[in-house]
């Protein structure tokens, strides 16, 4: 099952590596990777999207926590949280298909964030899930290029997770 | 005070009351050497990297503080992977200081240039590259406080050397907080008082004691909690000497090489106590099986270590010595709780105990060879009762292991990474650490050739150590699994080309004696124990010599 980890490290030289080597070297499965700074400039959240069983999540959590520069990790309720990624989606656009695709990514939300005149790319924002279908839609025009940013989240209502 | 950051490293180091340190130096690593000369911190050098690591990791377990090994960048560094990976696995404490290139040059592959805070990152608790000079008493610091406290391990801190040249307005901080930090001591009560009552209705409770229990300097809570409770305990090869060896509730080595009345004990047992123990594979080969049959209760310092490897009906995190302690309390609430005595599983021990007593090792005499089992059964009976005993890795570790009968001496050896040539120098930094009792590392031929180089270490530095080489002309355990599990298809285990021993002993002036049948085995241990100083003791086994 897929579970959203939101981690907190201090924001150090070699974190990162420390963490995704973590993951590596376990065998535990990412789905994707975020990471940026916080309101406090010492802290960086990473959001790790994990796709593994129970146990193992469990045990990612224990290994997390003893890195000695992760200050808090927490699994998120999938249920409990606000979570959106960003894509950019180049795909094949001519004159005559243009304004379709322009109709399809205004129903995802999507902008137009720049246009060729063989090529129009997409800026969109939104969950994963969204993203997917939106992929899928504008599919069968020719994807030139696709790139993600990977979740990132937070829960819902007032309780934040800080340090 | 204004210094040099390579001075200020000596000062925390004396700050820290290191009085010895084990390296070996190269450029980058001069300027630390040069203010190094002027303390009085003895600087043991070892004739390759990596057994600087290994002497550290003996100094740590006899003194039960942070061993210190310093060495320089690039091949310095790397050399010394197998010494850091060997701490790690074991959860040593090491403060492991490696030169590294002048900052500048970070990054560009000049000359003995390695990222060794990459390099070791998956066997390491923490690391530091220090660019701040500012900065190097808060990470000597914290150095020593993340490798001694929780579950130690070995920490790096990597200094280019113009770091090392720079002036800094040096303070030793005294306190240190780290706030992603704080490993917790004291066991949950309710999960003490969980554990209490289990053991209480338990008909056959059964202690797995590990390494955790040197660690946490838990042999005397352990042997107090068994004493009053009466439940038996086995042992890991981690946790060997966890009770003494004449103590009636020990029941041996379990495992892949441990002892049958051991190994019988795991598989009866309804209430498995694991006691800083991690439940390795080669120690408990069927967890899957033993944690549906029967309750755990796994005690730790590493949360991590809880659900990693074995189901666990009942978790409890903290220092194993506070543990028992609590443990102990708990148990003996009268009124409504618990109260443990061991009244309801009198047959349990008494049938283990007879198991035990009716086990005998096969110490019968062989034609034209030393059977080792009986000479590590003499060796141990005529060693002085505090005695270090260093094992190495392959067959000589098991007959070590097996026949061990120290009173209150310690049994060493690398149990998780298994690293050969792992004894002489560990024994070097145990004796090092403890020059009033004897050392004696036990090695195979194979192993010793790992290592034979550290002879001219403790001559230098006059750290005497008895070294034993258990010589088969075979890398005994590779051909033994060879045989079994390759069809006796035996490749590449004979060591055609070994020097003599006696002879190379004498190129190093160590005295030494060799040995082919049983009956040799009193004089020569004997005349050993006799020598002052250095000793070799070279037993020849027959290259059949089965492990168990």
């Amino acid at each position: 099952m897929k579970h959203t980890l939101s981690v907190l490290v201090e924001n150090q030289a070699g974190v990162l590596s420390r963490v995704s080597g973590l993951f590596a070297r376990r065998g535990f499965n990412i789905d994707s990777l975020a990471v940026g700074t916080t309101a406090d400039p010492r802290v960086s959240c990473i959001t790790i999207v994990v796709d593994d069983k129970e146990n193992a999540i469990e045990q990612i959590e224990k290994q997390l926590n003893k890195l000695i520069d992760v200050i808090k990790v927490k699994d998120f309720i999938p249920d409990e949280i606000i979570s959106r990624e960003l894509m950019l989606v180049k795909v094949n656009a001519t004159a005559q298909t243009r304004q379709e695709i322009k109709e399809l990514a205004d129903m995802y939300g999507a902008k137009l964030a720049d246009l060729t005149r063989n090529s129009m790319t997409l800026e969109c924002c939104n969950t994963t899930e969204r993203l997917d279908n939106l992929l899928d839609i504008v599919r069968p025009y020719g994807l030139k290029q696709v790139i993600r940013t990977g979740s990132i989240a937070l829960e819902k209502g007032n309780e934040s997770f800080t340090v | 005070m204004i210094m040099t950051v390579a001075e200020a490293m000596v000062r925390c180091l004396e700050a820290e009351g290191v009085k010895q340190i084990f390296g070996y130096p190269g450029a980058t690593i001069c300027p630390f050497y040069d203010a190094l000369s002027r303390t009085d911190i003895r600087h043991v050098l070892v004739r390759t990297e990596q057994n600087a690591g290994h002497a550290a990791n003996g100094y740590a377990r006899m003194t039960g503080k942070p061993g210190v090994c310093v060495v320089t960048s690039g091949p310095g560094a790397t050399n010394l992977i197998t010494g850091i990976s060997t701490a790690y696995m074991d959860s040593i404490p090491l403060v492991v200081i490696t030169g590294q290139v002048v900052s500048s040059l970070l990054g560009s592959d000049v000359f003995q240039e390695v990222d060794i805070t990459g390099s070791v990152e998956a066997f390491i608790k923490h690391s530091y590259l220090v660019k701040d000079p500012k900065q190097i008493g808060r990470i000597f610091k914290e150095a020593f406080y993340i490798a001694g406290s929780g579950r130690p391990g070995p920490v790096l801190i990597d200094i280019p050397m113009d770091v090392q040249k720079m002036k800094v307005d040096f303070e030793y901080p005294e306190k240190v907080s780290i706030r992603s930090y704080k490993p917790s001591f004291k066991g949950h009560i309710g999960q003490i008082n969980k554990a209490a009552a289990a053991i209480a209705k338990a008909k056959k409770p059964l202690i797995v004691a590990g390494g955790g229990i040197f660690i946490s300097g838990a042999e005397e809570a352990l042997r107090k909690f068994v004493h009053k409770t009466q439940i038996p305990v086995v042992n890991t090869l981690m946790g060997i000497g966890a009770l003494n060896a004449d103590d009636s509730l020990r029941m041996g080595m379990i495992g892949m090489h441990g002892l049958p009345p051991a190994n019988f004990a795991v598989g009866q047992a309804d209430v498995l106590i694991l006691c800083g123990a991690r439940v390795a594979d080669r120690t408990i080969p069927n967890p899957g099986a033993l944690s549906k049959q029967k309750t755990i209760i796994h005690m730790d310092i590493d949360p991590a270590e809880i659900g990693k490897n074995i189901g666990v009906d009942i978790p409890v995190v903290g220092d194993i010595r506070m543990i028992l302690e609590q443990l102990e309390n708990a148990a003996c609430e009268d009124e409504n709780g618990p109260h443990i005595d061991g009244s309801h599983w009198g047959e349990w021990l008494e049938e283990l105990q007879k198991r035990k007593a009716s086990y005998h090792p096969d110490y019968s005499e062989r034609k034209n060879y030393v059977n080792p089992k009986a000479f590590m059964h003499t060796l141990y009976e005529k060693l002085p009762e505090d005695a270090i005993v260093v094992a190495d890795v392959g067959q000589n570790q098991m007959w070590a292991a097996n026949e061990y009968s120290v009173r209150h001496g310690r049994f060493l050896t690398s149990g998780g990474m298994g690293t050969m040539g792992y004894s002489l120098p560990c024994a070097i930094g145990a004796k090092a650490a403890c020059p009033d009792r004897m050392a004696v590392s036990v090695c195979g031929d194979g192993s010793f050739q790992m290592c034979f180089m550290e002879l001219a270490t403790e001559i230098q530095h006059n750290i005497p150590v008895k070294t034993v080489v258990f010589t088969n002309n075979r890398l005994g355990m590779v051909r033994e699994h060879q045989a079994v599990a390759w069809d006796n298809n035996l490749t590449a285990v004979f060591l055609d080309g070994s020097p003599d021993f006696a002879k190379l002993a004498e190129a190093y002036n160590i005295p030494s004696a060799r040995i082919h049948l049983d009956d040799q085995i009193d004089i020569a241990v004997d005349s050993m124990l006799r020598t002052d100083g250095p000793f070799l003791l070279e037993v020849i086994v027959d290259p059949l010599e089965p492990t168990l």
